[in-house]
Order: C-alpha cells, then structure tokens, then sequence
C-alpha cells in the first residue's frame, strides 16, 4: 500500500496559493494540524487564535460575513464539541462559508478520550445548513477542500493527518455527495467511511476470494445524504447491510443509513460496525480497532452473521491481503 | 455626528423611555429597566458617534422571510437599518438583543423606522421579534446566546482591516456578558491581533436575569480587568451625553487596541417608581390594578412634559 506523508499539508500551500480569500484560523495547534505550511507561505493570511476555540469561531463568522472563506484548523473534538453552541449559532444559523477542519477522528489517536472525537459527526448532522465530509485516503484529502469550497454555507471536514494511505486514483479526486464504487455485488452491501474503508477493503478482497458479491461503497459526503447509488446498493442487497464508521454508531453513518432504509422502506438486516455507544481510551490504534470491533476482522464478523454461515477467515489469512492503490482499470476487473 | 447637541440626545432618550414604558403597559410586560439604563448610550451612538448612512430599509418592517440557507434567496438582516456598507461608514453590532425593544423604538425616533412598527412586536410572522434576531431592525449578526456579538464584531472588524476600510465597527454591549468565557477570550484576541478598528459601549446597569450582578457573579473591578486584557477604557456616567461621546471623539485612527466605553447606568433612571420593583427588574410585568394604573399615569406625564 502506498501511503503518503503529511498530505493535507501539502496540498493546503498549494491549493490556497492563488485563493486570497481562503484564511486559516488556528488554536494552538497549528503544527499539529498541518498547517504550518500554510503560515510559513502566507503570513499575512494566517491567524493565530490561541486556546480559545469559541472566539476563534465566532471570529470566523465575522469573516465570513465580510467575504472571506476561514478554514478553521484544530482537533475535531474542540471544533465541534467544546464550543457546539458557537458553531450552531455565529455559523450554522446564518449559513456561513466557515470550514471546519477536525482532525483526529474517532480512534485515530493515543490522545484518549480528550481527543477521540467520537460524536463530532453526529453533532455536525444535527446542524441545519451544515455540510459534513470525511475523509478515508491522500486522494482525499488532496480533494476535499475544492469540494468543500464550492459550497454554498458551513462544511465540516473530518481529516486525516501524518501518514495516509492512497487507496483511491489521483486522477479520481473526492465528489460531493457521491459515494465511490469499490466493488459490485448483490449478496451484501457494505458502507464505510473514513479509515474504516481500508479494513473494509482487506475484508471485501478476502470475502470476494470466498465468492460472496458485495457492493463496497466509500461514503465520504455524510450529510446530505441523498446519493442514489447508496440506496440502490441497500435495496439490491440480498442478504443485508453493514456499515462500518470510526465513529459513535448512534448519529453517524450508521444512523443515516438506518434512516434511509427507512425511508425507503428497505426491510432488511442492517449491521452497523462502529463505537458501540462507548468512550474509548487512550492506546494504539490497531489495539483500539482490535479492542472496540472496528477492524477487518470484525467486518468479516459481520458478514459471517448476516449470510449464517462460517467463511473459515481468520486473522492470518486476512494479514496477508494486500492492498494496492484502486487505479481505473482494476475498478474495471473488480466489475 | 458632532453638530447634534446634547439636549437632543437627552430628548431623544427620553422619548425611548416613554415608548418603551407605552409599549409595556400595552404589551403587559418589557424589558423596561434596559431601556431606562441604556436610552442615553443607544441616543448617543446612533447620534454623535458612529458614522452611519441613512436607512435603506423600509419603514414598514418586513415580514420574515425565512431563516437563511443555501436554498433560501431571500433571508436579509436588518443591518440595512443602519444604512448601506461602504468602507468609509461605520458599522454597529448589537450584542444583548434582549435590548431590541429598547433599538426598535430608537430607530422610530430616529425615523429609521416608521412610528407604528411597534404594532407588529411579537407578532407571529413579524421581524419585530421579543428577542431580536438578525432579521430584525438594526441587528446584523445572531447574537442572542450572548457574548458571541463581540468576536463575531472581531472578525468583521479584522476583515475590515485587510479590506483597508477606514469605517469602524462599534458593538453595544451589556455588562452581564462579561461573566461569559467567550468575552474574555475575545478581548485576548483584540489586543493580540491589534485590532483598533473596533469599539464597545458597555451598558454596566449591574443588574441581570437574577438579580444585581454582586449577588450572582460580580465582574468587578471591570475597567481594570479589561484593561489588563489590553483594551483602553473609559468609565464614564452613561447619562451624560457629551461624557459617553467624549473617548469616542479623542480617539483617533490608526489605533492598535481596542476603546471599551464602560458606561455606569441606572436601571431606573427616568422612572423613579421602578426602584420599588429592585431587586425584580430584568423583565417587568405590572400587576393589574393599582400597580398599572399607577404607571400610566406616570406615563400620562412623561407624555404631557
């Protein structure tokens, strides 16, 4: 697998160079979040806000109002927890083109609970006019901020920092409110975000091997949530549904697709893999995905569950999946 | 503006008092106390300090239009009140929108808005709403969980800065919102982004939702705290016109830190009878009988001096 060092921080001195209207806001954790980059190349465009989230984002507002685009950087739990009222009502309410850029996602961080931002999606959903987007490999996050830029109101941006795995094409960047086909099949449909797509890649690869059909789907636009090809994948799907979030299972991915089988009135099994309604703690992530059934492993789990029968997959097996970047062609061979 | 005299403020801030105590005996409640407390400061803004255009708004208030949203075209706020932006005129933000009783009936006596736009307060539909909102006159920003106004001020007077606009944004303040957090921090980030551009009036009547602020959390010594927080500031007697436009007049542009007017007001300055109401006076309601025919007497002669 090929991984890529730092990407958003690359890519944001870049992508910002001939956008003067794009600001960064920063709480002290400016390194932290990559964003060093960006003050070292625009001085005069970047703001340093202390620890003090509520003001940097009440700040922000005010900026936006006058027509600049602040990208607000620091961890997601305080982007969207400390200061939620803040975000809800100098942003959310008047429909304002501030993004959130949150980082350490769910159980992506020995930071403990502190900084295990578990419920960051649930709490952005719940906001009218908010945007929410996740990001699952360095194609995109290298494509995530023109996406968010052409929205019209606040966005909010679950990013990945450090090493990244490129699992999807360059040449294939990130699209608002479509999902990304990894594989087709009618036995199983499976719905990942963010890391969890990975794990849920070594697993489809070892499943396929086994002969079950699964439709695997990237979801990297979680609200709004009105993407076509997910209902047709959850409505042809023989045997069920199982989503897969490293996030709280209660108002993230899961829940959006609870709601619209719903809807859609899609009578059918649905597993939904994530934080099962629990804190975490702080330690590595391979034990905490291990520790809290977030992993290839549990997805096979899953799958074992909702067909009824055993696939004989063990842990082994499944280490040696190996993973390459998805380019056009082997999509095609996939098909 | 400097040719308006101080007995007009003084008359300006009366005739807010008198239509605020008019409006609470027809509406069976107001926030009256504000009012009485911050009539003089409100006057003195709109009349010798900031520099505003005329309304570009209808006298008529208009009708909600819907909250705003992507899909949603015709959401407006009520800044328009305070006349158009350009980068030579100053901006106003209101920040204890608990006070709009206390603008909207300004605004009249400004013929910012039309004599009858009372009629519609708290009328469902209505921008005239109990709780001012940013659709409503002479608000501009969503301020109502307080102490959010002043960094949202921050940032548009921040990005006034880059822009190069020499107008100033001015924030009216309650002194209650200093026992929010989020006040301090934005004091901090004033001071260390060097922000000038920007002043605030601060209405320290000493009262809240509870009771006198001593008694529920007191933010005294205030002039000094925030003084440590970098800011200039003035303590001045917030009835006194030419003492409330005074700091904003000896301040001259560039400045590197913002100009805090802690105004001392009395909440109930002009209605001596309401002291009998103390500690009770965040949201007055008269008792029928003889507590509200009292009243309208007293408002019978405000009217007839």
């Amino acid at each position: 697998m090929e991984t890529v060092q730092r990407p958003h921080r690359d890519n944001l001195i870049r992508w910002a160079k001939d956008r003067p209207e794009v600001l960064v806001l920063s709480a002290d954790l400016t390194a932290s979040c990559e964003a060093d980059g960006f003050r070292e190349a625009y001085p005069d465009r970047f703001f340093s806000m202390g620890m003090a989230e509520q003001n940097m984002l009440s700040f922000a507002a005010g900026l936006a109002r006058e027509g600049f685009t602040p990208y607000l950087h620091s961890f997601a739990v305080f982007l969207t927890r400390r200061s939620f009222d803040q975000v809800a009502m100098s942003i959310a309410y008047p429909n304002l083109p501030v993004r959130l850029i949150g980082f350490l996602p769910g159980i992506t961080t020995a930071g403990g609970v502190t900084h295990q931002a578990i419920d960051d999606i649930a709490l952005m959903r719940i906001l009218p006019n908010m945007t929410v987007l996740e990001c699952g490999d360095a194609t995109d996050v290298e494509s995530v901020l023109d996406v968010a830029q052409a929205i019209n109101g606040p966005v909010y941006v679950r990013m990945l920092r450090g090493e990244v795995p490129r699992l999807f094409d360059p040449a294939e960047p990130m699209q608002f409110d479509q999902a990304r086909i990894l594989s087709e099949g009618t036995d199983l449909a499976v719905l990942s975000s963010g890391i969890c797509t990975e794990e849920a890649m070594r697993a489809t690869q070892a499943l396929r091997e086994r002969g079950l059909l699964i439709v695997h789907l990237h979801v990297s636009t979680l609200k709004p949530f009105t993407d076509p090809q997910i209902v047709a994948a959850i409505s042809n799907a023989r045997r069920g549904v199982i989503t897969m979030e490293n996030h709280s299972i209660i108002g993230g991915l899961g829940s959006a697709v609870a709601e619209l089988m719903a809807e859609h009135v899609v009578g059918k099994r649905l597993i939904r893999i994530g934080l099962r309604d629990t804190y975490a703690h702080g330690a590595s992530r391979p034990y905490l995905m291990r520790e809290y059934g977030l992993d290839t492993l549990a997805l096979v789990r899953a799958v074992e569950e909702l067909s009824g029968e055993p696939l004989g997959l063990t842990e082994e097996t499944l280490a040696e999946v190996r993973l390459d970047t998805i380019r056009p062609t082997e999509k095609t061979e996939d098909l | 503006m400097s040719h308006t005299t101080p007995d007009s403020v003084s008359a300006v801030a009366a005739a807010v008092r008198r239509r605020v105590l008019e409006h609470t005996l027809k509406n069976n409640g107001g926030y009256l106390s504000q009012a009485c407390s911050s009539a003089e400061i409100l006057a003195t803004l709109y009349l010798r300090v900031m520099r505003l255009g005329s309304s570009t708004a209808p006298l008529v208030p208009r009708r909600f239009a819907g909250v705003p949203s992507a899909s949603n075209p015709d959401a407006f706020t009520g800044a328009d009140y305070n006349g158009s932006r350009t980068p030579e005129l100053d901006r106003f933000i209101f920040s204890p929108v608990h006070y709009a009783l206390v603008l909207y009936s300004l605004l009249i006596e400004l013929g910012r808005l039309g004599a009858n736009a009372l009629d519609e307060f708290n009328q469902d539909g209505s921008t005239v709403e109990l709780i001012g909102a940013e659709h409503s006159p002479g608000h501009e920003v969503t301020a109502g969980s307080l102490a959010q106004a002043l960094s949202q001020a921050g940032g548009i007077a921040l990005a006034r800065r880059l822009r190069g606009d020499t107008g100033r944004v001015w924030v009216f303040m309650s002194d209650g919102e200093c026992q929010e957090g989020q006040t301090w921090e934005a004091f901090a980030a004033l001071a260390h982004h060097r922000i000038g551009n920007l002043g605030v009036y601060i209405d320290a009547n000493a009262q809240q939702c509870d009771g006198p602020m001593t008694s529920v959390m007191t933010i005294e010594p205030l002039a000094e705290r925030l003084r440590a927080f970098g800011a200039e500031v003035h303590e001045v007697d917030g009835h006194d016109p030419d003492a409330l436009a005074a700091p904003a007049a000896m301040t001259t542009m560039p400045r590197e830190r913002p100009l805090v007017v802690i105004a001392r007001t009395d909440p109930c300055r002009g209605l001596e009878r309401l002291r009998e109401r103390a500690p009770k006076l965040h949201y007055v309601r008269f008792q029928p009988g003889q507590e509200f025919e009292t009243y309208q007497a007293l408002l019978a002669d405000l009217e007839a001096n």
